[in-house]
């Protein structure tokens, strides 16, 4: 059938309801908006960096400056070991995917409050916002990625042929994010105390995080309960695929995967059931 | 293919108000919430105390595809609320609706628009979500650019766009969005009246293609100027659905029949009641036959009856006034009886609003005037006097017969 937008879809019918306690996650239609999509999150990288004066040079100085951070204060000064890598290299590598999702964290969880005006005067799926606003931290992690490889090779660092797992690990990533913004942002549409918790979750979640040091000094006992931070089996891949780190970090990712998993399928549920009502509450 | 377009049945939506009526909520008041329940159930059953409003209340219609539809009522009937539901925007908490094929609604000119993107940008991102298609609106890019006529600054960011220039864009857009069923609220109260006349006339070319329009406003001479068909609902009830003019006409007389013209005594004269009606139907229109009557009774004989009606704005600015002796001369009238003077006038040259009357009777032979204490209200109703759009106070009061001068079409000919 031809795109012609009128005749395309005439027989479709759209039966409006009371909202349903189950609803389904609407994946075909999900599918249709994926122009929607691309154009918000097209929109939000545009509208990031205008009028400033560095531009998207500032998706690479948060990081650095972070690792400048920890490389004095937790490698020199506190000394924590890294593995044998180059502390700056290591904490670096770990920072990127870190970022990644504290980005895509944040921002997803604010999306549909600050798109409130979308959603109160049109219809889409709603799952579009949060979505979109964690795809759009996908480039300042590319930029920061090229930087990366720079680092790499003047530490003299070579990657061996584990970087093939490196999208599989953005992925994760970016899973996890979605599946606490989604959680998060459907919450802070009926009570915005959660836009107060965001940036101190964010804190507390980085040090429970091994951005800073290794997950080697961990002691044995907590290991189990470490592991269900799904970011740990991610920074942990990081080192793993990048910086050549002799064990594969198997369990831990496979815990991670379960762990997201879980997670996103109840914030997906959780997000449509509320996701009825946001136009009346936000 | 059914030929309904839109069907509701018993579509109902409730608010909550009070307390809860806050844009949004803290885990505190939810906590405090909690504590209070217990006390609150006592009055479940009030339709409204307990915290609740039904903002719309079992609302059932039906339209056929192609129909063009207002929806009239006043502020807070629940015009906006069955729109959003409709748009799929909120959910109903009773009833249900079906739409048959693709709907698009413009709630809001510029939905989406966003300030630090260009005109070309901000087309496509808008287009986006009202729900067209990248292709589509690559198809339309050029037809949307010239109706907003902002040729020149597509590359400029639109917060630097006059305000016209950037409604012209969002409606450009909007306007352009080709679904089977379009839901539009009140958009056009805004822009130039060159620019309004255009919208209307792409919304009756919509509705000429054979697509569905509802479209809610409080402009009444748009409304009648572009649809056909019109659906009046009142605290959140459908009370009437036909025929454009008639049913807006009913849905004007009502909102004046409210006012009360009661009785009103002078030393010499006891009034029992001044109408101002239409020979042409329910409401007073520009350009309507016109009748103005006034009943009284005199409290002794007048001897050589006279009647000075002057019509005035709200804010008493004179417009005009008729003299009965300047067309005829009265016979007596006798104490007691009750009588009727007044005048027809052919055709009504004010705009549409609220005007009133101010009353003189005399008796000519006893030099005796009497003004009316009080002065009594009609309205012209909202129609489309010129071509629909929503005249304000720089049009004055009188409405004017006309035509525009056609040079172009004597120029064109001088050329040749």
């Amino acid at each position: 059938m031809s795109t012609d937008p009128i005749f395309s879809s005439v027989s479709s019918v759209a039966r409006i309801e009371p909202p349903s306690p189950w609803p389904s996650i609407g994946w075909r239609e999900l599918w249709e908006y994926r122009e929607l999509l691309y154009f918000l999150t097209w929109r939000d990288i545009k509208v990031r960096y205008k009028q400033t004066v560095l531009g998207a040079i500032w998706a690479v100085i948060q990081p650095l400056f972070m690792m400048v951070v920890f490389s004095l204060f937790f490698g020199r000064l506190a000394g924590v070991p890294s593995d044998g890598v180059p502390y700056p290299v290591f904490t670096f590598c770990a920072l990127l995917p870190w970022q990644l999702f504290a980005h895509s964290l944040a921002e997803s969880s604010n999306s549909l409050v600050g798109n409130q005006n979308l959603i109160t005067k049109v219809y889409f799926p709603r799952l579009v916002v949060p979505i979109s606003a964690v795809l759009g931290g996908l480039i300042d992690f590319a930029i920061a990625f090229v930087i990366l490889l720079v680092m790499m090779f003047l530490y003299g660092v070579v990657p061996g042929w584990q970087i093939v797992a490196v999208p599989g690990l953005v992925l994760l990533a970016v899973m996890t994010a979605l599946a606490v913004g989604l959680w998060l942002s459907a919450l802070n549409v009926q009570y915005r105390d959660v836009r107060h918790t965001i940036n101190f979750l964010v804190q507390v979640w980085l040090f429970a995080t091994p951005v800073a040091y290794p997950s080697s000094i961990v002691p044995a006992k907590w290991r189990a309960l470490y592991a269900l931070n799904p970011m740990v089996g991610v920074v942990d891949g990081f080192r793993w695929a990048l910086l050549g780190k002799p064990e594969s970090p198997g369990l831990p990712l496979l815990v991670s995967v379960i762990v997201v998993c879980m997670l996103l399928t109840g914030g997906l549920y959780y997000f449509r059931r509320l996701e009825q009502q946001f136009a009346d509450i936000v | 293919m059914s030929d309904l377009a839109i069907r509701c049945e018993g579509l109902s939506k409730r608010y909550r108000i009070g307390t809860s009526r806050e844009s949004y909520k803290t885990l505190r008041d939810v906590i405090a919430g909690a504590v209070a329940t217990p006390f609150r159930r006592s009055n479940r059953n009030g339709n409204s105390n307990d915290g609740h409003i039904w903002a719309l209340d079992d609302v059932s219609f039906e339209i056929k595809h192609g129909e063009l539809v207002g929806i009239i009522g006043r502020n807070g009937a629940g015009k906006s609320t069955l729109l959003k539901i409709l748009s799929r925007i909120t959910k109903p908490t009773r009833g249900r609706a079906d739409i048959h094929g693709r709907v698009g609604s413009l709630l809001e000119v510029g939905t989406g628009f966003h300030g630090e993107l260009t005109g070309r940008e901000n087309i496509f991102l808008n287009g986006a979500i009202l729900g067209m298609r990248k292709a589509e609106i690559e198809r339309k890019f050029d037809e949307i650019v010239s109706f907003a006529e902002v040729e020149k600054f597509l590359d400029t960011p639109v917060k630097r766009y006059s305000s016209g220039m950037y409604v012209r864009l969002a409606f450009g857009v909007a306007a352009h969005l080709e679904t089977e069923v379009l839901l539009v609220d009140e958009v056009l109260a805004v822009g130039d009246a060159q620019f309004q006349k255009k919208c209307f006339a792409k919304m009756r070319e919509i509705g000429n293609q054979g697509r569905t329009i509802l479209f809610v406003s409080h402009n009444m001479s748009a409304v009648r100027n572009i649809c056909k068909q019109a659906v009046i609902i009142e605290k959140g009830a459908v009370v009437a659905q036909g025929e454009i003019n008639e049913t807006v006409d009913r849905y004007l007389s009502h909102l004046n029949s409210s006012q009360s013209n009661e009785a009103v005594e002078t030393n010499t004269f006891s009034i029992s009641s001044v109408q101002v009606g239409s020979a042409a139907g329910p409401v007073i229109k520009t350009f309507d036959p016109v009748e103005v009557r006034v009943r009284f009774v005199p409290k002794t004989e007048i001897r050589d009856p006279g009647l000075y009606v002057s019509f005035l704005t709200l804010d008493s600015r004179r417009l005009t006034g008729l003299d009965l002796k300047d067309f005829i001369t009265t016979a007596p009238l006798p104490a007691g009886q009750v009588a009727e003077l007044g005048f027809t006038i052919e055709s009504l040259p004010l705009l549409p609003g609220a005007y009133q009357l101010e009353i003189h009777l005399k008796d000519m032979a006893r030099h005796l005037v009497e003004i009316i204490p009080r002065t009594f209200e009609f309205e012209v109703a909202e129609t489309d006097v010129y071509g629909g759009r929503k005249l304000d106070r720089w049009f004055g009061n009188i409405g004017l017969r006309a035509r525009a001068l056609d040079m172009s079409r004597k120029s064109a000919k001088a050329q040749r």
